[in-house]
């Protein structure tokens, strides 16, 4: 049954007798056309997808613990489509376009927000580069707009305006960026792939291939052998695990990303800013929490915790935008571990392991990208050939030389 | 982290800048048949599947010296740290 204000309402009058699970714990069977690995908002979501876009059957989701319990639930929960190059921009609009009709097509209440995301500029070179990837955006059909500090006044009057190293000279908007709950979006799509027959199998977690001639036949799990004509890794954050068991190295490194939010606070910010002299970015949640992060940590790791040097640079970082930050407690504090790619962008593309396909290296910005990359993926997956919004996103790209490395970092994963 | 420098003893590894993989003091020989995808290996591609991880650190704060720095990266636990230099020395590196 769907659900709907009339719904609620109906629930309500009658003590929500009628709600029942908004999906099966089904046992696995024995085998599947397709089986995706991770049951996160880009795994679910591209069981989704093959289910509704590619009319495929017989798809699982196999999850080593919960749904949405990995990155999904672990991160800032941001919006938005402002990157300059060619590989990255349309994919990233086409993330957004689908976040924007996301809620009707699931029929869930992912609290799609689009408040705006702000980009501060502190240098006049930064002026620059903001307006060049303004224009990028324009050209690949986003909205991207250069505001003022008058502008920027009325909507944030309690920003450092006029600090003395980092003084604020104008920031790029984008105005439908935003948030979006980010749970929800796991919650979502799995209510909606189980009502199109996709078996959601939590509790299973993947623990080698069973690979012949070549070919990916399928999956050994904690709960037994499953088989499978086309295998999909879809577990950034644990990529660099999961392929070992096939024997693929990846040119991936895995890294600690922390998030802070802190006690809930009347409205003060209306959207989404970013610091363009430290790294810092914030936005407040519906309950009143600002939520705000930084760098990451800068080394290799697999702990879903960071260290605290990070916490106070990231502290250091909102104080010199937000001196008013400093009035706040912070609340809480975690930590996700993330797929850093060596240029810094992610990889849709087969293995060369037939049947075997990957999807990861999000670094920290996938959550923006989930609907993009569920749709491209299970495109992938249902027709071999790569959808044309992630073309560029191939692991050959590396040894041709055609890495699209956002921030001109070079291959040092810990620094993108 | 506090990482044991083995010239100065415990440093805090906020003095200290990270590189990546101590494998990246194996350069491929640039003038191999296959040097391209040796090279191609050695800047991408990684082994990164969580655990006992050698690494170069850099003391940028310090006294500017490399260090080979073995790391569980569940845990955080710095079990050798080594003098770069000497690794490579050890590995057949002229320099």
């Amino acid at each position: 049954m769907g659900y709907s204000g009339f719904r609620v309402i109906k629930e309500a009058l009658t003590g929500h007798k009628g709600w029942k699970p908004a999906w099966r714990d089904p046992e696995p069977q024995s085998a599947y056309d397709y089986i995706i690995i991770g049951g996160g908002g880009h795994g679910l979501a591209t069981a989704y997808y093959l289910a509704k876009e590619f009319g495929k059957k017989r798809i699982a989701v196999l999850e080593k613990g919960w749904l949405g319990g990995g990155n999904v639930g672990r991160n800032t929960t941001i919006i938005r489509s402002n990157y300059l190059l060619d590989g990255n921009e349309p994919f990233y609009e086409y993330s957004m376009k689908l976040w924007e009709g996301l809620e009707q097509e699931l029929n869930y209440n992912a609290m799609v927000s689009q408040r705006g995301i702000l980009n501060l500029i502190h240098t006049d070179p930064q002026r620059d580069a903001f307006t060049r990837r303004g224009n990028a955006m324009i050209l690949n059909g986003a909205d991207a707009e250069l505001l003022s500090v008058e502008q920027i006044k009325k909507e944030y009057p309690f920003l450092n305006f006029n600090d003395a190293r980092f003084p604020i000279k104008g920031g790029l908007a984008q105005r439908r960026g935003g948030t979006v709950r980010h749970d929800a979006v796991a919650w979502g799509y799995a209510r909606a792939a189980d009502r199109l027959g996709v078996d959601l199998i939590q509790n299973c977690e993947v623990t080698g291939f069973r690979i012949e001639n070549g070919v990916c036949k399928g999956v050994e799990t904690s709960r037994g052998y499953i088989g499978a004509n086309k295998v999909a890794s879809c577990v950034a954050g644990s990529s660099p695990r999961v392929m070992s068991h096939a024997g693929i190295r990846l040119p991936i490194e895995t890294t600690v990303m922390q998030a802070f939010v802190t006690e809930g606070l009347k409205p003060i910010m209306p959207g989404v800013i970013t610091f363009g002299a430290g790294h810092f970015y914030c936005s407040q949640s519906d309950k009143g929490g600002l939520v705000f992060g930084g760098d990451p940590d800068g080394y290799n790791s697999y702990a879903q915790r960071g260290n605290l040097p990070t916490v106070e640079d990231v502290c250091e970082s909102g104080m010199a935008l937000i001196p008013a930050l400093g009035r706040a407690r912070m609340l809480r504090m975690w930590g996700g571990v993330m797929d850093m790619s060596m240029d810094g962008s992610p990889i849709i593309d087969k293995t060369e392991i037939g049947g075997l396909y990957f999807n990861g290296g999000w670094c920290y910005g996938g959550f923006k990208a989930t609907p993009a990359s569920g749709m491209c993926y299970a495109h992938l997956l249902a027709t071999d050939t790569p959808h044309k919004y992630a073309a560029a996103y191939r692991f050959d790209r590396f040894r041709r030389g055609y890495v699209i490395d956002e921030k001109g970092m070079g291959p040092s994963p810990s620094l993108h | 982290m506090i990482i044991n420098h083995p010239l100065l003893g415990p440093r805090d590894a906020q003095e200290f800048t990270f590189l990546g993989s101590a494998s990246l003091i194996d350069r491929p020989d640039w003038q191999a048949e296959d040097a391209l995808e040796q090279f191609s290996d050695y800047t991408y591609l990684r082994n990164d599947t969580g655990g006992e991880n050698r690494e170069l650190w850099f003391h940028e704060a310090g006294d500017r010296s490399w260090l080979v720095v073995t790391r569980n990266t569940f845990t955080h636990e710095i079990t050798n740290v080594e003098m770069a230099s000497d690794v490579a020395r050890a590995r057949g590196r002229s320099k």
